[in-house]
């Protein structure tokens, strides 16, 4: 593995794996191949809390595109959908329309402030627990154990020739994995049509040509990512590991081995010999259980690295050989940087959750949600923009009068037909004309849009160059509910 | 340097425990954190994809023009299938407009949102280089907008014009000229500056003068036979209304001297030869709805 390290305060641990000392003569790769990772299985508190993301995760993905949500019988009923062609996105009691984009746009503030949270207080937790990368690898990887066995014999069926026991379990295990793969391009492409609908068209060949090449690119993808390229992903071609290490400092807690406490390693044997003598012997029996169950094939033991996902796979390895030997656990635990210093210097105990960072997160989220509320609480049903001829700004008529054209859209967000009747307010002895209807009725039909030209004429004498301010409303004949927009009339 | 390319000398590096490559400039080295060789094949099969790419597209520009490529596809051909899609696409609703009158069209919201839309596109396209993109107009160029029509502003009158044009050499074409009474020596420069003034009087934008008698004189002898005694216009002759506050050329006395001396007689191209009479309905619809329409 690569050894930079996103760590500077790290303290690794000097031993036999360090880099060899190169001759002047030896050549050395610019390019390196993969070396193929084996992660052993492991039991424990954090295995038992990742299995449970990876359920609810999955679960929420796969079934999200089925559960149905009533509407009415003008719009869809499936709760969570993206329409394109209708341009409309569902989301259970919300519709949001595309001029409402900035709700999404919300959201991925939002979703982006939690992370930096998450970071800043325990490292890399969306890496190591809920990246569709881990999610989707860790799955993966219990396929393979389920087929291939574990690590040992993963190690064994790899090196050993062809054989027929060989050739059926990679079949069956690349099968699998392309099955799981074919099945999330699958579920992906649910939340672009009707479910139900788009699963019986595709069973029966008749889905839009764009669902079938959605769900091969997908498959694809996850074919490769989760069944091949795996931890390459996380240290190769994902941004994200470079930006979390700026996001964290001395108080995040971090998948951490208390050296202090493991050093100097030795055997169960020697370790007890030596206290028996009175000299120092460190816990790590240096059995190597972390680096076996690693899934990206660090050794914790070197610091804080940028291959390391923090997964805590390691923490539950070594905290079962601890038990087995009798010694203390957590030699391996999520740790503070400050804390591990205090401790070694025998202070007291180190716990910083609150700390400027933390609390700017903080705040900052609650101000998006805050705005988010707003605009949801207030979001009305109906809306009118106005758009002002630009050439000409003004149309001087024969009887001296002066008269504006604007083009107006009127939004009902209802889903019944409605009726609106549009006034003006701001122009002296103004008319109001719409073009080809009655101002007084302008009917739209349910979760739809419609533009109309509206011509706004003065005999009045207006001050030379005049601007006046105008504002239009929409009214709704039989609820009163209204909207309004501002724009100008501009005169000679 | 080494005469590998995959590979280097290089030295341990003690600070951060990372070998060299063996490149050094000025005593600054190079790290060598190997890359996945996988990154050297996606490289490798980026630049046979692009070979392919120079085989199935147009790549390499020549002297005249650029390589071909085997599918013989070019943006040209791309965009004139595009357009074939979305008439097939548009079909239906081109029926409906191609099917119902003007009135109709007028007096039906959808059919006038729709005929608007493409009204405004094909006006953009054919009518904005002299009408100006939201027919405002200039010196020369009637606005569309206003209620002052010089051919007529029904329906039926915008489509005869938008058709056949003015002046434009079509047989259906509206004509009638204004003629050049100074050059051609049928009026003197006093009588055309006298006349100028007068129909400044009937506009409404000079008092009477001395020469205000003599200008009617001329006038009525001249002009009215067109324009009308009252210099009202006469649409069927595409003669201007002179006493509105609408000026196609401008209302100075200077531009109505030059127009009665040299005459006016701007030209509109017919379009039907252009154009096909849905087109020629949706334009006629989008000028009429721009507000000036009768």
């Amino acid at each position: 593995m690569t050894a930079l390290s996103t760590n500077t305060d790290a303290k690794p641990h000097e031993d036999a794996d360090a880099p060899r000392v190169v001759g002047p003569d030896d050549d050395i790769p610019l390019y390196e191949s993969r070396q193929q990772i084996y992660p052993q299985s492991v039991h424990g508190r954090i295995r038992t809390i990742k299995w449970a993301v990876l359920i609810v995760a999955l679960a929420v993905y796969y079934l999200l595109p089925f559960v149905r949500w009533d509407r009415g019988p003008d719009a869809p009923s499936q709760a969570v959908l993206i329409d394109f062609p209708a341009r409309r996105f569902y989301f259970f009691f919300l519709e949001i329309w595309p001029q409402e984009f900035y709700y999404v746009a919300g959201l991925l503030i939002l979703a982006a402030l939690v992370l930096f949270l998450m970071t800043a207080v325990a490292g890399r937790v969306w890496c190591g627990y809920m990246c569709p990368q881990t999610v989707w690898t860790d799955l993966f990887m219990a396929v393979e154990r389920m087929v291939e066995g574990d690590r040992r014999e993963r190690m064994r069926l790899d090196a050993a020739p062809w054989s027929l026991d060989k050739v059926v379990r990679k079949t069956l295990k690349h099968s699998i994995w392309l099955l799981i793969a074919w099945w999330t391009g699958g579920a992906w492409v649910l939340y672009f049509a009707d479910a139900p609908t788009l699963v019986k068209e595709l069973v029966t060949f008749q889905a839009p040509m764009a669902a079938y090449i959605a769900i091969a690119v997908l498959t694809f993808t996850t074919y490769t990512l989760a069944g091949h390229m795996r931890e390459q992903v996380c240290t190769y071609m994902c941004p994200w590991p470079r930006i979390q290490a700026a996001l964290t400092d001395e108080y995040a807690l971090n998948v951490t081995y208390r050296y202090d406490r493991g050093e100097p390693r030795a055997s169960v044997k020697k370790a007890a010999a030596a206290r028996a003598a009175g000299q120092a012997a460190g816990d790590c029996i240096d059995c190597g259980q972390c680096v076996h169950v690693c899934p990206t094939g660090v050794d914790i033991r070197k610091g804080s690295q940028l291959s390391c996902i923090q997964c805590g796979l390691c923490i539950d390895a070594c905290n079962t050989v601890m038990d087995k030997i009798g010694r203390p656990r957590e030699l391996i635990t999520y740790e503070s940087e400050a804390n591990m210093e205090a401790r070694i210097a025998g202070k007291p105990f180190v716990q910083r959750i609150v700390r400027a960072r933390t609390v700017l997160y903080v705040v900052l989220i609650a101000i998006v949600c805050g705005l988010m509320l707003t605009a949801l609480v207030g979001r009305s049903n109906e809306g009118v923009a106005a758009i002002h001829d630009r050439n000409p700004l003004f149309v001087a008529l024969s009887d001296g009068s002066v008269r504006n054209a604007y083009t107006l859209r009127l939004s009902n967000k209802m889903l019944q037909e409605r009726a609106f009747s549009l006034s003006i307010d701001g122009v002296p002895g103004a008319k109001l004309d719409v073009v080809g209807d009655d101002a007084g009725k302008l009917v739209i039909g349910p979760d739809q849009t419609r533009e109309i030209r509206v011509l706004v004429t003065t005999k009045d004498k207006l001050p030379p160059s005049a601007s006046l301010p105008l504002t239009f409303r929409i009214r709704d004949v039989a609820t009163g509910a209204s909207a309004s927009v501002s724009d100008h009339f501009i005169g000679p | 340097m080494s005469t590998n390319p995959n590979s280097s000398h290089g030295r341990l590096d003690t600070v951060t425990g990372v070998t060299t490559t063996g490149h050094e400039w000025d005593g600054i080295e190079e790290l060598n954190n190997p890359l996945p060789r996988w990154w050297l094949w996606v490289w490798y099969a980026c630049i046979v994809w692009s070979i392919g790419y120079w085989v199935m597209y147009p790549s390499w520009p020549l002297l005249r023009e650029a390589t071909p490529g085997v599918m013989g596809w070019n943006s040209r051909t791309a965009v004139t299938e595009q357009l074939d899609q979305l008439q097939a696409l548009r079909a239906e609703s081109t029926a409906k407009l191609a099917n119902a009158s003007l009135q109709q069209i007028e007096d039906t919201p959808a059919l006038l949102t729709l005929a608007r839309a493409q009204g405004r596109v094909a006006f953009a396209d054919n009518c904005a280089p002299c009408h100006g993109q939201g027919g405002g107009g200039a010196v020369g160029f009637p606005n569309l907008n206003d209620d002052d029509w010089l051919w007529g502003g029904s329906l039926d009158q915008i489509y005869q014009t938008i058709s056949y044009g003015v002046r434009s050499g079509d047989d259906k074409a509206h004509s009638g000229n204004m003629p050049a009474f100074g050059r051609d020596g049928i009026l003197t420069r006093p009588e055309i500056s006298a006349v100028a003034g007068y129909v400044r009087v009937l506009a409404g934008l000079d008092k009477p003068g001395p020469t205000t008698e003599k200008g009617k004189e001329v006038f009525l002898a001249n002009c009215a036979a067109c324009h009308g005694d009252e210099g009202k216009g006469n649409q069927e002759l595409g003669a201007p209304n002179l006493t509105d506050g609408i000026w196609l050329y401008g209302s100075s006395k200077a531009t109505i001297e030059y127009g009665v001396t040299n005459g006016r007689g701007n030209v509109m191209p017919a379009w039907h030869t252009r154009l096909d009479p849905t087109t020629i309905k949706v334009l006629t619809v989008y000028v009429h709805s721009l507000g000036g329409g009768r």
